[in-house]
């Protein structure tokens, strides 16, 4: 967390002649780019000239990559994508706020609390046991089949339900690792100045926690956003649903090419941004 | 005179260690007591012991007066007339020197921020550290931290002052800017006990040095008399050691 990161500064001998040292480390690094860029253009060769030689390539490319469908379906595929940014939207804070709720009872030490506590490890071990899909499917087809009145039956509500209860279980498990790993010190420090375990936790172990574990929460909400798809099974026409009635109408696989490109737009920048995040972290900790 | 603060026959057991064995100390009203001893015999446990952040397994604890050992008792109150130091700082990285320093006085006592402000800036400046408020813990230099830390103790307006080896994890050089907030604490007429290897400060500003053995107190007087002229014959092995 420190925001001051002190580089070594590479320009201290700019002005002098090179040394020895820097003039052979030069060398090695300018041979292992020239290697890495050569082996890197064979096996992209190798992939362009073979794979169009493969029997079905023709086939494959009309029912795949159809420039004509893709230019057709792309933007109403932009526009479900939409509704997937949308249930994302709403489903992450709720996720936070359960998974933090989740944590915090499966800390809980006083007897009186007991229940909390069994109940922080029954919810974690159930929902981190069972597949989204199949989390999605009973509480989607269920409980609108209890013959709820409009709005309450609508596949919307029970699907980010779903979404909550198994992302919720993940981030409580990534939080109580966070406040696991805050030193006894820490809490012997607040203890010593009078706080009470409440204040300790709340101001001293969580805030440090949960700055610990941004990088670990990063990954499971790309992941989210990537479990959104499921709830197409459900009914709502999101990216992948909309992929599929486009796939109908042109009697072609392209529209899923354009889904596939559309969620990795979104989630390569957002992959690699969380490793920053964490090798950030690894940094600062060394 | 009642003793401010007493231990009577306290006992520590770590596993199948011994590491308070029996301790009995009296630590007057605006006093400094010194305990000295190599590692591992006893003074962090003793000091922790004291302000109840480690339960004694037997023996008890006197402050003014009464029982603060008792099993069961709520801790906090004594917490907050007992203040801490430790070897490592301990300051809370996420909040700045100012933030750690409030922290306790908000929560504990109730003081707004506005309200606590005048107080601590000159605590701060008291121990010139007036510009370094609002830096972050690892913007600070080791002997700032602690002061930091000492001064997040203050802030809790304590009757009593532990120093756990508070100097040990400093360079030599920032050793000094500590040991004076300590003598300036001594001059305000602080009641003080400090764990330390600073065998010249013990010796310049101590009313009591108990030299701590194996989880006893071997041998405990006056400085002028345990260093000079120490009964013990591990006391003087201990004092040819280190002085």
């Amino acid at each position: 967390m420190s925001e001051t990161s002190h580089k070594p500064s590479a320009v201290a001998h700019a002005a002098t002649a090179p040394t020895r040292r820097e003039l052979y480390e030069a060398g090695v690094r300018k041979r292992s780019n020239r290697v890495a860029l050569l082996s890197t253009l064979a096996v992209l060769g190798a992939i362009v000239v073979l794979v169009p030689l493969a029997p079905g390539w023709e086939s494959v490319q009309r029912a795949f990559f159809n420039g004509r469908v893709f230019a057709a379906t792309f933007p109403g595929l932009l526009e479900a994508f939409v509704l997937n940014v949308a249930i994302f939207a709403w489903s992450a804070p709720l996720i936070a706020i359960v998974g933090l709720a989740i944590a915090l009872c499966r800390d809980t030490r006083s007897p009186a609390l007991f229940p909390l506590r069994l109940f922080g490890i029954a919810y974690t071990d159930v929902f981190r046991g069972l597949p989204v899909v199949l989390v999605i499917y009973i509480i989607g087809f269920g409980i609108p089949g209890l013959g709820l009145p409009r709005p309450w039956n609508s596949p919307y509500i029970w699907g980010t339900l779903a979404l909550v209860l198994v992302y919720s279980a993940y981030v409580a498990e990534v939080l109580r690792s966070g406040i696991d790993s805050i030193h006894q010190s820490q809490r012997s420090a607040a203890a010593s100045l009078g706080l009470s375990e409440r204040d300790t936790m709340r101001y001293v172990v969580l805030p440090q926690a949960i700055r610990n574990v941004v990088p670990a929460n990063m990954n499971l909400f790309i992941a989210l956003q990537k479990d959104v798809a499921l709830l197409s099974f459900i009914g709502p026409v999101e990216i992948f649903r909309q992929a599929g009635v486009y796939k109908s109408l042109y009697a072609n696989f392209t529209p899923y090419v354009g889904a596939a490109l559309i969620f990795l737009a979104l989630t390569i920048p957002a992959t690699r941004y969380a490793d920053y995040l964490m090798n950030k972290q690894n940094r600062a900790r060394r | 005179m009642m003793a401010k603060l007493s231990l009577r026959g306290v006992r520590k057991r770590f596993g199948d260690v011994d590491v308070c064995n029996g301790i009995d100390l009296d630590v007057a009203d605006g006093e400094m007591v010194c305990l000295i001893g190599a590692s591992g015999s006893g003074k962090s446990t003793l000091l922790r012991c004291m302000n109840l952040l480690e339960p004694i397994d037997d023996g008890s604890i006197w402050l003014d007066g009464s029982d603060i050992s008792e099993p069961g008792l709520d801790a906090q109150p004594v917490r907050q007339k007992i203040g801490i130091v430790f070897q490592s700082y301990n300051l809370f990285p996420h909040m700045t020197a100012a933030e750690n320093v409030m922290l306790a006085p908000r929560r504990v006592h109730g003081h707004t921020r506005d309200a606590l402000r005048p107080k601590i800036t000159a605590l701060f400046e008291r121990f010139g550290l007036g510009d370094r408020m609002d830096h972050y813990p690892d913007q600070l230099s080791g002997g700032q931290q602690q002061r930091v830390a000492i001064i997040r103790a203050l802030a809790m307006a304590p009757e009593i002052m532990l120093f756990d080896e508070i100097t040990s994890a400093l360079d030599p050089e920032l050793v000094g800017e500590v040991l004076d907030v300590l003598r300036d604490l001594r001059q305000q007429g602080m009641t003080m006990v400090l764990a330390t290897h600073e065998m010249g400060f013990a010796r310049e500003l101590a009313d009591k040095v108990c030299f701590l053995d194996a989880g006893r107190i071997l041998e405990q007087g006056p400085p002028a008399k345990l260093f000079t002229a120490p009964r013990e014959a591990r006391t003087k092995a201990f004092l040819s050691r280190v002085l």
